[in-house]
């Protein structure tokens, strides 16, 4: 095994204290929790201060194609300070995913626009699936195609330049990019408004092909990867963030003469989740690291895949853990708009099901480690 | 992986240890017994590669420890068998290294070459939990230290050359600062070991009672009075040896998870999913481990050290128990009951009903879960301590 190490580089913290400062002046809770009660309230100036300013939209794109060429770990860092402020940007869906597959598939005038921050890109499948399968017709005709059907709940896709459609598995696989003016997304109102879905339809749209057949497969198979070892950053993040929450308050609140943080009851649950939420912080950490050697060419797939699937479904259920947990110990203030416990707990429950719910990742992951049902 | 296809350029540190292997294995010669192949790993540093140069080690970062022990696996080295001096190498090594002077520190490489094993006599029938009431008396003469007491649950008392003993020196203060740190020969006239039957059949611990042992002077680790504080420096690597350590699916989850591939007849849906739900959970401690160990690279093991011990306790009760479960009525079976005192026992050996049984120790011995959860939320987490009645009050007036 290459020897991984799991302490953090300098770069990374440089870049966790620049977005940590971006996401509290430009998307504090009380800015997140106005999305719930105006889904339309206005973006523009976060999204431009991520994307741009910071270039984080350009953090995996290769240095060649005028990226920042940023390693996986440290596209890790970024999504754990966005889960920590559970922060209403499309830094997973676009900056991620569909970079990812624009990337490699050498779609090079998509690759810039969203490497520039001027466009944002959605990856239409249902937020649910464990694969980025959109499930819809895709009729093809050289460089060009028609793609028909609805795709319900597909993540960020209301308010997307581009929606990128994936058909077909293996040498059957199609990736197509559709504008966003040739199909219709109707957002509706999520469990997680701060990050919203939407029911997408395709009506005889049209679309330009990106990819096809095992190197468009490959590069669905990577972006799943990246794609589901970002998340698990993201739900770190949260579970962290909602245990400090917790740990502050218990340290204050009073009750019965001495402070709740001080019963034997809940240090203990306190002293458990702690110890969850470490793991998962060092699963993510390990399986970002192991993403970033496979990306430099020191390490397979199937490993990143594998640690991608333990940091995944372990991070899932603990982030939601925390969240809860934490609610509880705030007793009736967590139960409030105006404590964010609420911002963390249905960020933690929706991410839980984004690519496959822990179960679903579980099962994924029995055959790679040889713990098969049949 | 593939290490052996990418040139990696090696640290100074690395580089440290390779040459130490491969010095060691130039003086290694087949004619050697084991014991003198041992010594020839401690005189080169590779004991515990962390340690002080000539205690065993080469001073280099803790995390290098695996790095050193697979150098000298490919050199053809093979360390001594840590089971059959756990105690020594996990618990009596760290603290010695830490406190002990030079005359002590000799005692490092008899450890190593397992001339030495070592047991910890800690526990007592009225301090368990609350170590710090040991009543066991060390009393000043003129020829060192007389010992009266009784200690218990003692795990490899029958097989120990010497121990690692805490006992009272004043009873005049209160009970945490009147303790003393000692080095006891289990040899010693006054040393009685009595195995203590356990749920396995087996006497794996025993108790033992020190009798008007004279101990030297020189047996006494640090100050008089430090006692506490060097317990806990043995108690935290406690944790941390018993908690870390194992490479993927290593200790109890390759057993059950070979069980389950041995016995396709009694899968089941829902058993596959926690099955491999507690193969993620012990996944995602080892890599907490592992972080830990890079985090401590040099130094000493502090509190959090501790969440690897609870984890691996959790986990190994519910994968020993969920292993009977896929045995079908194979894990019924028991194999031998009989009353024995083994030299060297091994969590993971035997059979399932054996794992499930010995795996309801792992949340008592070297701290028990609830007591680790207090650790960890007062010394990690910084919530206030316990409410103790018996803080401020002199040993000696405190209601036995
Ligand atoms: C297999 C095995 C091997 C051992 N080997 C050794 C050895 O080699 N050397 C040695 O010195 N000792 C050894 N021990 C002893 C071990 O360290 C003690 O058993 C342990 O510290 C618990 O003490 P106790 O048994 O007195 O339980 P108690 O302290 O009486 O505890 C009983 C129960 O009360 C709970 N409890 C106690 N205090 C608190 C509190 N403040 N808050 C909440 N809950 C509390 C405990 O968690 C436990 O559940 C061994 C034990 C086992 C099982």
């Amino acid at each position: 095994m290459t020897d991984i190490d799991l302490l953090p580089s300098e770069i990374e913290e440089d870049l966790r204290d620049s977005i940590r400062s971006l996401l509290e002046s430009k998307s504090d809770s009380a800015f997140v929790a106005s999305l719930y009660d105006d889904p339309d309230t206005d973006t523009s100036a976060l999204d431009a201060a991520w994307a741009e300013e910071l270039g984080l939209a350009a953090l995996l794109v290769p240095e060649e194609l005028d990226g920042a060429g940023a390693t996986i770990s440290e596209a890790a860092v970024v999504s754990e300070e966005i889960g920590r402020a559970v922060a209403p940007v499309r830094f997973f869906s676009s900056a991620v995913v569909a970079t990812t597959l624009a990337v490699r598939l050498g779609a090079t005038e998509l690759v810039e626009r969203l490497a520039a921050g001027e466009a944002f890109a959605a990856v239409a499948c249902p937020a649910t699936s464990a694969t980025l399968d959109s499930g819809v017709t895709v009729v093809e005709s050289g460089e060009d195609a028609v793609v028909n059907g609805t795709v319900p709940g597909v993540i960020e896709a209301a308010g997307a330049d581009e929606l990128i459609v994936v058909s077909g598995s293996g040498d059957d696989t199609i990736v197509a990019s559709v504008a966003a003016a040739d199909a219709k997304a109707e957002a509706f109102l999520t469990l997680d408004q701060s990050r919203r879905l939407a029911d997408v339809t395709f009506a005889d749209a049209p679309a330009r092909v990106l990819g096809r057949g095992a190197q468009a497969a490959d590069a669905v198979r990577a972006a799943t990867v990246i794609g589901r070892t970002i998340l698990a950053a993201e739900q770190y993040g949260v579970a962290q963030r909602s245990f400090d929450l917790a740990l502050d308050y218990i340290k204050e609140r009073r009750q019965f003469g001495r402070t709740i943080g001080s019963y034997q009851a809940i240090k203990h649950r306190m002293a458990d989740l702690w110890l969850a939420v470490s793991q998962a912080g060092a699963a993510v950490t390990y399986a970002a690291r192991v993403a970033s050697a496979w990306q430099a060419g020191e390490e397979t797939i199937e490993e990143a895949e594998l640690c991608s699937l333990v940091a995944g479904s372990y991070a899932s259920t603990v982030a939601v853990n925390a969240a809860e947990e934490a609610l509880q110990m705030h007793g009736g203030n967590g139960m409030t708009w105006e404590f964010p416990l609420h911002l963390y707990l249905k960020r933690a429950k929706a991410d839980e099901l984004i690519l496959g719910h822990a179960a679903a990742q579980r099962r994924q992951l029995a055959p790679l480690i040889d713990i098969t049902l049949d | 992986m593939s290490t052996t296809d990418i040139e990696q350029e090696l640290t100074t540190e690395q580089q440290a240890v390779v040459d130490a292997v491969n010095a060691a294995a130039a003086a290694t010669t087949a004619e050697m017994s084991d014991q003198e192949k041992y010594g020839v790993q401690f005189d080169h540093g590779l004991a515990w590669v962390n340690f002080p140069v000539g205690d065993g080690g080469l001073g280099v970062s803790t995390s290098l420890r695996e790095f050193a022990a697979d150098q000298m696996t490919k050199a053809g080295l093979q360390p001594p068998p840590r089971g059959s001096n756990t105690i020594g190498f996990g618990m009596a090594a760290p603290t010695i290294v830490a406190y002990g002077n030079e005359e002590q520190r000799a005692v490092l490489r008899k450890i190593y070459t397992l001339e030495t094993i070592f047991c910890q006599l800690f526990s007592e029938p009225g301090a368990g939990s609350d170590l710090a009431a040991v009543a066991t008396r060390a009393v000043r003469n003129e020829d060192g230290y007389l010992i009266n007491g009784q200690k218990v649950w003692t795990s490899s008392a029958h097989n120990a050359d010497m121990a690692i003993l805490v006992a009272r020196t004043d009873t005049e203060v209160p009970k945490h600062q009147g303790l003393s740190y000692f080095l006891l020969d289990m040899h010693a006239p006054g040393v009685e070991v009595r195995g203590l039957r356990q749920i396995t059949g087996e006497a794996e611990f025993n108790e033992v009672f020190l009798t008007d042992v004279q101990i030297p002077a020189g047996y006494m680790l640090g100050e008089p009075g430090q006692g506490w504080k060097i317990s806990n420096t043995t108690l935290n690597n406690e944790r941390v040896a018993i908690g870390g350590g194992n490479p993927r699916e290593g200790g109890m989850i390759a057993q059950v998870a070979k069980t389950w591939r041995d016995n396709p007849e009694y899968r089941d849906p829902l058993l596959h999913d926690e099955l491999v739900r507690l193969w993620v959970e012990v996944e995602a401690s080892r890599m907490m481990s592992e972080r830990l160990s890079q985090k401590l690279a040099a130094g000493q093991p502090g509190p959090e050290g501790s969440g690897a011990k609870l984890a691996f306790a959790t986990n190994n009760q519910l994968l020993s128990g969920l292993e009977i479960a896929l045995s079908g009525v194979d894990g019924l079976r028991y194999d031998t009951y009989e009353m024995r005192r083994p030299v060297e026992h091994s969590m993971t050996g035997r059979i399932p009903g054996y794992r499930y049984l010995r795996a309801k120790g792992n949340s008592i011995e070297g701290g028990t879960s609830e007591i680790i959860r207090n650790i960890i939320a007062e010394r990690v987490l910084g919530l206030p301590g316990e409410h103790r009645v018996d803080k401020d009050v002199a040993f000696k007036d405190l209601p036995k």
